[in-house]
């Protein structure tokens, strides 16, 4: 019997849900070319998955607005990026989850207890460090409970901007004192996944990556995984050639805008984002805010609620304006009227000790 | 801090402080120059030459006769760099919109790669202009650490600026940040270094030509 026919493997719960091998062929073909793997690697990634045991997951929820996790559902059924969850035992997502209350804080201890060192803990949310109360489950805060179910993990994915960053949560003044999960979580490895939510895809590839490898991707020094955050939103985006040639929408819709001109005038972030928007795309490929006439916010970059206005250029000052220049030139002139009157009370000193050289006082120098 | 923290800050309190001294900084020093002022000349003017400062601060840029052959590195590297300095500073299009922030004030950009070609004059013209210096024993000996900190001071804006629009060495959002730090160490230096000639070569030039023409000697 082949691993994929072992009951309780992933591929004898594809092939019951009518799932075929050419579909299952397809969406690891498609996994792969995200993930930038060589195409041969689309068939490893099939006879893994398949053979393995679905993968035991755990879901936190914290300080968050569910946003993360609407955009992992929203991988549009039929497509096979949702039959990820097919891939995976979730066994504790207090969104997801049917079970509720005491319930479900054994479901989270159960899948603990059984799969020691072996489960995948997901994050989405930040976690408030100024009082514990600021957010609970179940009556165990939010530091506590991360703490404990880090422990035993053998890989943490921070989903969205909140788990990775801080996100909203953290942006100034930080009233609950909001930190990231790699704040807290310092001996387990930790994939990011950022956005503001991220996209689907990019979330179902870092768990397919996992699956297939049993390790974490390649990573850059903010822990984001290369092949979905190696290059910048401006560097793939199709309205890139116009920004090359110094065409500009002036404001949003205009005629300039919805003929593909740069958005870069009206705010876009797109240059100093890294992000997979501009080629995985949303809905199903659909399209992504800048197609949608949207400059990019930079939802997937640290701090990017205090990364300086949205609808301001990225080359124009933050907060500098006529009035603060005006300031200036006035503090400018009131010191320059006081070093012009202390040259000029100098100058008069000067003259006034001046001696005139008369002719008597004139000696002629022997030589 | 990530480079977007580092650029936030390079467009945030640090371009404020930049800004807010190098215009303080440009006020005080006229002040200063105008401040001083110069004795009357109670002397009767020889000759009668109205305008003549003013004329001047347009005939001293273009070359004496003989003198473009006679020096023609520094003459011609002069004009390339502060020309291309010129374009590069005032009408490329994300420059624009940073003035656009400061004032309102808008005007048309030139194509980037216009633009481009004058910043890589500019660079080369700022080397040549350096190696002349270096070379010739008359530049060397009157250059001085201000010359060559003024020659630094204006390399560092362009050639970062180049290095981000083409997202050569470092990551496009570090470089970007740097190229903001060193044009605010510009705007810092510039009203306490040579760099001031920026604002007080046209104030110089209309007084030489005033002065000269009442003494009756062409300017």
């Amino acid at each position: 019997m082949k691993p994929s026919e072992k009951p309780g493997s992933v591929g004898a719960g594809l092939k019951q849900r009518g799932v075929t091998r050419r579909e299952f062929l397809e969406f690891c073909t498609a996994v792969t070319a995200m993930l930038a793997l060589p195409p041969s690697m689309a068939k490893v990634m099939a006879e893994a998955i398949s053979g393995a045991r679905r993968q035991s997951v755990i879901w936190l929820s914290f300080q968050e607005c569910t946003g993360c996790t609407e955009s992992i559902t929203r991988s549009h059924s039929p497509t096979l990026e949702n039959l990820i969850f097919d891939l995976i035992s979730l066994d504790y997502h207090h969104t997801l989850q049917a079970a509720s209350g005491e319930a479900a804080e054994r479901a989270r201890a159960s899948a603990m207890k059984d799969n020691e060192g072996r489960y995948l803990l997901i994050v989405d949310g930040s976690i408030p460090m100024g009082n514990p109360s600021y957010s609970t489950i179940a009556g165990i805060s939010n530091y506590d409970m991360l703490v404990e179910t880090a422990k035993g993990a053998a890989a943490i994915v921070a989903v969205g901007t909140c788990a990775t960053y801080g996100g909203l949560p953290k942006a100034d003044p930080n009233p609950t004192g909001a930190v990231s999960v790699s704040d807290i979580v310092k001996d387990k490895p930790i994939i990011n996944v950022p956005g503001c939510p991220p996209i689907p895809v990019v979330m179902t590839g870092v768990l397919a990556h996992f699956l297939t490898f049993g390790s974490i991707p390649e990573l850059d020094d903010l822990g984001r995984p290369k092949s979905f955050y190696g290059e910048t939103i401006h560097d793939r985006c199709y309205r890139r050639p116009f920004y090359d040639q110094g065409k500009f929408a002036e404001s949003f819709d205009d005629e300039a805008a919805r003929q593909g001109w740069c958005l870069f005038k009206l705010g876009c972030k797109g240059p100093v984002t890294y992000n997979a928007c501009a080629t995985a795309k949303w809905n199903d490929g659909t399209s992504f805010p800048i197609q949608s006439g949207h400059g990019c916010i930079g939802c997937s970059e640290p701090n990017f609620w205090g990364a300086g206005p949205l609808y301001k250029a990225l080359s124009m000052p933050v907060s500098a304006n006529t009035a603060m220049l005006g300031g200036a030139v006035a503090a400018g002139a009131a010191a320059g009227v006081v070093i012009t009157w202390h040259n000029r009370s100098n100058k008069s000193a000067a003259k006034m000790a001046h001696d005139k050289v008369t002719v008597q006082e004139l000696t002629r120098e022997e030589k | 801090m990530s480079y977007l923290d580092l650029l936030t800050f390079a467009r945030g309190s640090a371009l404020n402080w930049a800004l807010i001294i190098f215009s303080a900084g440009v006020v005080l020093r006229l002040f200063e120059i105008f401040g001083l002022g110069r004795k009357a000349d109670l002397a009767k003017p020889r000759a009668t030459t109205p305008g003549s400062g003013w004329r001047t601060i347009f005939t001293r840029s273009l070359p004496v006769q003989g003198m473009l052959k006679r020096d023609p590195v520094t003459y011609i590297g002069g004009y390339v760099f502060h020309l291309g300095l010129l374009f590069a500073i005032f009408f490329f299009a994300p420059h624009i919109e940073f003035f656009r922030g400061l004032t309102g004030l808008v005007w048309p950009g030139l194509p980037p790669a216009l633009v481009d070609a004058s910043v890589v004059s500019a660079i080369v013209a700022l080397v040549v202009l350096l190696a002349h210096r270096l070379n010739n024993p008359v530049k060397r000996m009157l250059s001085g650490f201000g010359d060559y900190l003024a020659w630094a001071a204006t390399l560092l804006p362009l050639l970062t600026g180049y290095l981000a629009y083409h997202h050569l060495l470092v990551e496009y959002t570090l470089m970007l940040a740097l190229h903001l730090y060193s044009v605010e160490l510009l705007l810092v230096l510039l009203p306490f270094t040579k760099l001031f000639h920026t604002f007080s070569v046209f104030i110089s030039r209309w007084y030489n030509g005033d002065i000269f023409g009442r003494k009756g000697v062409a300017s």
